[in-house]
């Protein structure tokens, strides 16, 4: 089967500062793909070059195999949702969700009647004849979502869509993305720099950072499996500890850790030397039978969660997760605890 | 009430009669004389007496042959010189927009630390006095002027252009005085234009000039029509470009009116009437724009 969209060693550079670093990427049909990183990590350049708002350096882009890099964006079958929304404010919601099929040659009652379903499937059939500026963001959110969908792009491109929003809002919207994509079968390509969000709606989520991608996967594979240190840290919260490998044999690395604790953990490709270990803290059990013993500095009350900080024998910082369940105890700062790793709890990262 | 402390109330008033008192003294009262001496018989040598009378308008719209004793009809000469006012008026309107707008849009999507210098630029000839550079404009395009001698050295023609004492040249003057009342209020808006508007339009198939059209002009369209106000109002009632670089053939109402207040051959009450009736077509034409403007606000 063909990509829906297939990036081929995307280059982009202003100048002499390179943005983009030969990227390639392949987003499946009927796919909810995710670009997520921090802030100037290149994921909207990219958007905006499969969009065709930026020009690419080098490279090619292909959309259901034909090469659309140097397309104009008028000239591409895909739609954006812009961050802020870029509705027209001299049109009626109505005319603003129509004005793509005008573009496309639709006769008037074609366009009303398809720009009047698109309105009834994002719930504001009632605001048709509204002007943008009277709507709220939420509305106009869905405005701009209803709009870009009325042509039925093969792709949707989205770029940071919910960041203008608040948080109840946001989370509703999550789930009303995520339908709706299903529903209609459009490959969605998804610009964040929250993880949550990339978390709980995407098929696949390519975390970039540097103007390169980082890592490929699902939410569980870069949140359990991630590939190096960037991911590791950049995606949920983790204990990054600087360890010693000294040796690897059938797929499992032996090493110390800070404070002279030995462990051994799985690793297909690990090489002997100075290596970055991630534990989650959510997979730190305390027992009084832990060999790895911590000393608690503070515990955090976060409602459903507590957050234990404390330090290893050497003083590395270490954090643990433990649920507010009734049956926890609640270890008393300054109490030395011994901890218990789950198998599988450490990876050992690349750099 | 919560919160709100009313206790100025009672001084808003006071506190406005400032701004009543300029309006009054610089808006209200001069139309008000002006309105107040159409109506008055004209003095030889200028000035009014205090003799209610309709002439200055009789004046104006009717003739009654070279003597006074023909019947009635329609004069014609004053009406012409309206007309010829409006449409030179217009014309320049149109020049300025069809500059005005490409030259704001350069500089308003130059970088931000460019765009001062670009605009210092164009303000730059409003340093010098209007007369001044009137009068320069003249000797540039007269006969033996720099314009004229550099086209026949180049061999491109033989005989200078006639180009002072014509509607072309009044015309120029006109453009010339009255651009940059275009650009900056066309640059103020186009420097607010939202460029993901342009964006959108492209990803949703429009193509450049369709984009043009159905979204940056009419997003933009308070700034066009706020520099079309302030290029037609004053090039209407301009009279230096046509007294300066026009001749008898085009005579515009400005220095209709000019005339009338000047030294002995002047008419202090026809020149008052002229400008009632400039001042009740430019009223007119505001009035309209207003309410279109406010119907559009509504919808």
């Amino acid at each position: 089967m063909t990509a829906a969209v297939h990036l081929q060693d995307v280059v982009k550079r202003y100048g002499s500062v390179t943005a983009i670093h030969g990227v390639s990427l392949t987003i499946a049909d009927n796919e909810f793909f995710t670009l997520l990183g921090p802030s100037g990590c290149g994921k909207t350049t990219l958007l905006r070059m499969i969009a065709g708002f930026e020009v690419v350096t080098a490279g090619e882009i292909r959309l259901f195999g034909d090469d659309i890099a140097r397309l104009d964006p008028n000239h591409r079958p895909v739609n954006t949702v812009f961050q802020h929304y870029a509705l027209f404010p001299h049109m009626s919601v109505i005319d603003n969700v129509a004005f793509g099929l005008k573009m496309q040659g639709l006769d008037l009652a074609a366009r009303r009647t398809r720009a009047g379903r698109m309105l009834e499937m994002v719930h504001l059939s009632h605001f048709a004849d509204r002007m943008p500026a009277q709507l709220s963001g939420g509305q106009q959110q869905r405005v701009a979502l209803a709009r870009a969908l009325a042509p039925a792009p093969k792709v949707l491109l989205l770029d940071e869509p919910l960041s203008a929003l608040d948080l109840k809002l946001r989370q509703a919207m999550r789930v009303e993305l995520k339908t709706l994509q299903q529903e209609t079968g459009i490959t969605f390509i998804f610009v964040t720099h929250d993880q949550e969000e990339a978390l709980t709606m995407s098929d696949r989520i390519a975390v970039m950072s540097e103007g390169r991608v980082q890592q490929v996967g699902s939410a569980r594979d870069i949140y359990e499996t991630p590939d190096n240190r960037f991911v590791a840290d950049f995606i949920g919260e983790t204990n990054l500890l600087e360890v010693d490998v000294h040796s690897v044999t059938d797929g499992r690395a032996s090493m110390t850790l800070p404070g002279g604790h030995p462990l051994t953990c799985p690793s297909a490709s690990a090489t002997p030397g100075r290596h970055a270990l991630s534990i989650r803290p959510e997979r730190v059990t305390i027992a009084a039978t832990g060999e790895l013993k911590a000393t608690v500095d503070r515990v955090v009350y976060l409602g459903t969660d507590l957050q234990v900080l404390s330090r290893l024998a050497d003083g590395s910082p270490f954090t643990i997760r433990l649920q507010n369940a009734a049956r926890t105890t609640i270890p008393e700062a300054g109490a030395t605890i011994g901890l218990h790793l789950e198998e599988g709890a450490a990876r050992l990262l690349a750099d | 009430m919560a919160g709100g402390d009313d206790s100025w109330r009672p001084l808003a008033r006071p506190l406005l009669i400032p701004i009543w008192v300029v309006i009054g003294v610089f808006s209200l009262l001069p139309v008000l004389l002006m309105a107040v001496y159409s109506f008055l018989t004209k003095e030889f040598r200028g000035g009014v007496e205090w003799d209610f009378t309709l002439a200055a308008y009789d004046q104006f719209f009717v003739t009654r042959g070279l003597f006074g004793d023909e019947p009635a009809q329609i004069e014609w000469t004053y009406i012409t010189i309206f007309w010829r006012s409006i449409w030179q008026a217009l014309i320049c309107t149109a020049l300025c927009l069809l500059i005005g707008f490409p030259t704001a849009w350069f500089i308003a999507t130059r970088p931000a630390q460019s765009r001062g210098i670009w605009l210092f630029l164009i303000t730059i000839p409003y340093w010098v006095n209007l007369l001044i550079r009137t009068v320069s404009l003249k000797f540039l395009i007269r006969d033996n002027g720099p314009l004229n001698e550099g086209l026949m050295a180049l061999g491109l023609i033989n005989d200078p252009l006639p180009l002072v004492n014509t509607n072309l040249a009044v015309q120029l003057g006109l453009f010339y005085s009255y651009l940059p009342f275009m650009v900056l209020p066309i640059y103020a808006a186009v420097e607010r234009y939202n460029f993901a508007l342009s964006e959108a339009a492209a990803d949703l198939y429009a193509s450049r000039w369709t984009t043009l059209r159905e979204i940056v002009l009419p997003v933009v369209k308070p700034g066009l029509i706020a520099g079309c106000i302030l290029v037609f109002v004053p090039a209407l009632g301009a009279f230096l470009a046509p007294d300066l670089l026009g001749g008898a053939k085009t005579f515009m109402i400005g220095s209709l009116i000019d005339e009338q207040f000047k030294g002995s051959q002047g008419n202090w009450p026809f020149g008052a009437a002229a400008s009632m009736i400039l001042m009740t077509l430019v009223l007119i034409v505001l009035v309209f724009y207003a309410r279109a403007a406010s119907r559009e606000g509504a919808a």
